[in-house]
């Protein structure tokens, strides 16, 4: 499959190339371009010959495969393939940004670690919404727009749920990159999204210590270590790191699946309110397990591993989020009331729901007061106060309820601005009790909602219906990702 | 050019009416039958008619083991299938015999061959179910694309340097891009009696310019297929199992 030597100003397929602007050890990117196309482009060219690892050649096959499916701004946009026969390539949208390479060697701040992972956990749950697992996420293939969204490259490893697997069969031992790869894609497994979560937090884990979970492992034997080897706390290497931020990276770094965040979303809302998240032995950690226990879990590890596949075959739904919009302005009791029931019905709905508590202050009434941060506190842990009183009767466990108070003159828009980055599954808002400006709330969110909507009334009001459900656009997309 | 693929139709009216509804909502501009038009169902004298009229207008149709079985009695094949059979043949007028009579065992078409059963030898109707036939069936062609009906479930393969073909299901309705520098052989499921527990009449849609097939399910009136064939006094299961798609 030796090509000719391509040289600047050549022409594939209609595509000029004008620079190679990376010359990698499997692959050449070339900056293209070609008339009819507005937007910059590169082309990726495999280095394919016999002697070389067929893995090379199948893997731009997949890459060719899934590349031409994927839709949206967290992955290039996809323009042409190359046939083999000819000159097997890939063109494709140039994202200009850096890679998370770049950042590498880098001990961030936490601020930037905590959003580095948003990001991509947000770009990791729009691809597992198309169905496609990344299956070797790296810092080398995120890059980030200059809009600040992280898009993912590089799907030579990965998998499409309803396209052949031609991985699957062709190799008889695990492929991916050591460094990050979860313990069930050890035993070959292609097919569970938490992958891709073990490696997003074995990357935060590299970004907050500076240095990887489990090293580099050069023989497989050393891999498998992950198994029942858990990694230093980041912690007892970096004390700056919050209880909460450990307890993500940990959590995705769980050996079992089960034991790890079930879905990206769950990952990026834990990472969007870092102070919100439950927290278990995992974040109190200071040091490895001890002797005794490593040596314990090494015994039973044959039987861990079966554990791991099982679990990996099982992907759970996502955990829903509902979303209660509650306001705390006095004289609304019978309103909060009917919310209160309605909250209840919705839960018992949906099974493992969690509901997020949230209320907007207009910014005014902070801004009003004399000494605005004293007196802006007051406010803010005076509505949280109200806030769970609200929620109490509903007897939510620790993990089921999160409160939010959102700041801004726009009810509206922050809610519906909450929801579209949280995923919100469902949102309950009150009706308005007497038309004007609350009205436009509600009306407005029932129209731009990206989820089911249910516009509750106070019981009182006897010649309107009690309860209205509303499904908005695109609703049915979140209620069964 | 967006091909429509047709296989197993088996005298069942109403399923293949609504694949050719669907298949022209899709703006197909080719249709290939993949053999079986008759056998089990109710209305082989329409079906016959129409898929005459349509090869008349250009269409490709090859022939099937029920098919050839009308023609000749020596078929061997299952009780119910030979009763069912037997009742064609009293259906039948020497017209649709002699379209039958006509049909090759396969066709050729740019990259593609058409066949009923496996391309290793198109009049034994071996079944490709699994690996090893389409390995025999890829042994057997030079061509690229081979895509034949006759086991009723959908599936699709391609072949590998290194193992044998790998076995992959499709979903309803994904578009699957048949990568040009592999070979590929694709099952359609059957249009009028799919037994893969899905009672939705299935075919495929071939879009040659970019190499891109998709099986699609089309849920038709089973209910009334079924009652036709009841009342036509055909083997009562062979009503059931068109609502239950097994």
């Amino acid at each position: 499959m030796a090509k000719a030597q391509l040289t600047v100003g050549m022409t594939i397929d209609g595509f000029r190339l004008d620079e190679r602007i990376h010359r990698g050890g499997m692959a050449d990117i070339w900056r293209v371009s070609r008339n009819d196309i507005d937007f910059p482009t590169v082309m990726k060219v495999p280095l394919l010959d016999f002697e070389g690892d067929i893995s090379l050649i199948v893997g731009f096959e997949v890459e060719q495969m899934i590349m031409a499916e994927l839709k949206g701004p967290h992955v290039p946009r996809w323009v042409a393939n190359g046939d083999f026969a000819v000159q097997p390539h890939i063109v494709m949208e140039h994202i200009t940004g850096p890679t998370l390479l770049k950042s590498l060697g880098q001990i961030l701040p936490i601020d930037a670690i905590v959003s580095i992972g948003a990001e991509v956990a947000a770009a990791l749950s729009d691809l597992h919404q198309q169905d496609v697992l990344h299956l070797d996420l790296k810092p080398a293939n995120i890059i980030f727009r200059p809009s600040g969204a992280a898009a993912l490259i590089d799907f030579g490893l990965s998998r499409h749920k309803h396209l052949p697997d031609l991985l699957e069969e062709q190799f008889h031992r695990p492929v991916g990159t050591t460094e990050y790869m979860a313990p069930e894609q050890l035993f070959r497994v292609r097919s569970d999204k938490r992958s891709d979560i073990y490696a997003l937090g074995a990357i935060l884990y590299q970004f907050a210590t500076g240095r990887l979970p489990f090293g580099v492992p050069a023989r497989m034997r050393k891999v498998r270590r992950r198994i029942w080897r858990d990694p230093i706390p980041p912690r007892a290497l970096r004390p700056d790191i919050p209880p909460g931020l450990q307890e993500i990276i940990l959590k995705c770094l769980e050996p079992l699946p089960d034991a790890r965040y079930a879905h990206a979303d769950d990952l990026m809302f834990d990472l969007r309110h870092p102070d919100l998240v439950v927290l278990t032995e995992r974040a109190e950690r200071i040091q490895q397990s001890d002797f005794r226990t490593t040596l314990a879990r090494r015994l039973r590890a044959a039987m861990t591993m079966r554990e791991i596949v099982a679990s990996a075959t099982r992907s759970p739904p996502r955990a829903p989020i509902i979303l209660v919009a509650v306001s705390l302005r006095p004289g609304l009791d019978e309103v909060r009331h009917a919310l209160l029931d309605a909250s209840a019905s919705v839960l018992a709905n949906m099974p493992g729901a969690r509901l997020a508590c949230v209320s907007v202050m207009p910014t005014s009434l902070i801004a009003i007061d004399e000494n605005v941060d004293a007196a802006g506190d007051n406010i803010h842990v005076q509505r949280l106060v109200e806030l769970r009183k609200w929620a109490r009767p509903l007897q939510l466990p620790r993990g089921k309820i999160t409160y939010h108070l959102l700041e801004s003159r726009n009810v509206a828009g922050a809610i519906l601005d909450f929801a579209r980055s949280n995923k919100v599954n469902h949102i309950i808002i009150g009706a308005s009790t007497t038309g004007g400006a609350s009205a436009k709330v509600s009306a407005r969110i029932t129209a731009e909602a990206p989820c089911t909507v249910t516009v509750v009334r106070a019981a009182n009001e006897t010649d309107r219906p009690d309860e209205v459900q509303l499904t908005a656009p695109g609703g049915n997309q979140i209620l069964s990702p | 050019m967006l091909i429509a693929l047709l296989a197993d139709i088996h005298g069942n009216r109403e399923a293949l009416t609504a694949c050719l509804a669907d298949a022209q909502r899709a703006g197909a501009d080719r249709y290939v039958f993949l053999g079986d038009l008759v056998g089990y169902g109710a209305d082989p004298v329409w079906v016959v008619d129409r898929v005459a009229e349509m090869v008349e207008a250009g269409a490709v149709a090859v022939l099937g083991n029920h098919d050839a079985a009308v023609l000749s009695p020596s078929e061997t094949m299952n009780d119910a299938a030979n009763r069912a059979i037997a009742w064609t043949r009293t259906r039948l007028k020497d017209a649709h015999r002699s379209f039958l009579a006509q049909l090759p065992l396969t066709a050729e078409e740019g990259d593609q061959l058409y066949v009923h059963a496996s391309a290793s030898a198109p009049d034994t109707w071996i079944y490709v179910l699994g690996p090893r036939e389409a390995f025999q069936s890829f042994r057997a062609t030079r061509q690229r694309l081979t895509f034949c009906g006759h086991t009723h479930f959908p599936a699709l393969f391609n072949e590998s340097a290194l193992t044998l073909p790998q076995h992959h299901v499709p979903a309803d309705g994904k578009p699957i891009p048949l990568l040009g520098q592999r070979r590929w052989l694709a099952v359609l499921g059957a249009v009028g009696q799919p037994r893969d527990n899905n009672p939705a009449a299935c075919y495929g849609l071939f879009d040659d310019a970019r190499n891109r097939l998709t099986y699609v399910r089309v849920p038709y009136d089973a209910e009334l297929a079924a009652r036709k064939i009841r009342k036509a006094g055909l083997p009562d299961f062979l009503a059931s199992r068109l609502t239950m798609g097994i």
